[in-house]
């Protein structure tokens, strides 16, 4: 079960690594539309790769409650794949609506 | 009818214009189809109660048949474009997956830059789109959003698209392959 356990931390690690990297990007992108991609999406891969650790490690001690614990678990993956872009496409829109124009090279970061 | 069945069902269900005539004579709605809907219902049923005594799995069965019944409409196709659309949507997905994570890297690598200020230039870059379905240019426009460095802002019912990349290497393939593989994932390459 060593291995198991070695490919659940490779997971879980670097869906920590895709996490920080969406906290870090909302900080240093310079507007409102460029940091909607770390913070859409980065978050994705991240919860993606961390879920399914989680899925994995509960397997660990197979059973019937487990399996199905796993499968939620992944569920959960399912809907964050059809929520989080039509979120970010929500926020996007919502910034076009209300006449923000994007950051363009040169300018000041805002 | 059979040769338009052949054409896979992203014909079938995307335009009402060809919905229409999915109702002809030739095509009645099939038992299989309500079948195949109280099963998927099912098996989400038993994943999210995990209980499998005889009161909760015949609560399951009541309300599954009652919801099947009464939404297998909303699932245009046969049961035979079912499993074609399985067919043509399972390597389409493995091939996202693959350009997500692929995108996702690239973004890191930004996000990390020492001088990410000189390395991304945002833009709007708009172009059309040759798919037709709603579904499929719901589908183009979610997956555009989810491949990390770009994000689609606007679509509209022609498949004008305006999407906003963070970086010239992002918003360059665009539409490219991504359209083909959707055109081809829902049948429209050959229309």
């Amino acid at each position: 079960m060593d291995i198991m356990n070695i490919i659940v931390c490779v997971l879980l690690f670097s869906g920590l690594f895709f996490l920080t990297g969406g906290a870090v990007g909302i900080l240093r992108f310079p507007d409102f539309y460029s940091r909607l991609h770390p913070a859409g999406k980065l978050d994705t891969l991240g919860s993606l790769l961390a879920m399914t650790a989680f899925a994995l490690f509960n397997l660990h001690h197979f059973s019937m409650g487990a399996l199905l614990t796993s499968l939620k678990i992944l569920l959960i993956v399912v809907f964050i794949f059809l929520a989080s872009p039509t979120a970010t496409h929500g926020i996007v829109d919502a910034g076009v609506r209300a006449g923000l124009a994007p950051w363009t090279k040169g300018e000041k970061r805002r | 009818m059979d040769k338009q069945e052949e054409k896979g069902l992203g014909h079938e269900h995307n335009t009402s214009k060809v919905e229409n005539s999915d109702q002809g004579p030739g095509r009645r709605k099939s038992f299989g189809l309500y079948v195949v809907t109280f099963f998927i219902m099912f098996g989400v049923w038993v994943v999210l109660s995990g209980k499998f005594d005889p009161f909760h799995l015949s609560l399951g069965v009541i309300s599954c048949a009652i919801v099947a019944y009464l939404s297998a409409d909303l699932l245009r196709p046969t049961v035979r474009g079912l499993l074609i659309l399985l067919v043509r949507w399972v390597p389409y997905l493995l091939w996202l997956m693959k350009e997500i994570f692929k995108a996702n890297l690239h973004v890191t690598y930004l996000v990390f830059h020492p001088r990410m200020m000189d390395l991304i230039d945002p833009k709007i870059v708009k172009f059309r789109s040759k798919l037709e379905g709603d579904l499929a240019l719901v589908t183009f426009a979610d997956s555009i959003t989810l491949t990390p460095g770009t994000i689609t802002v606007n679509v509209s019912p022609d498949g004008d698209f305006k999407v906003h990349a963070i970086d010239k290497a992002s918003g360059e393939p665009l539409p490219g392959e991504m359209e083909a593989r959707i055109a081809k994932a829902f049948g429209e390459s050959d229309g």
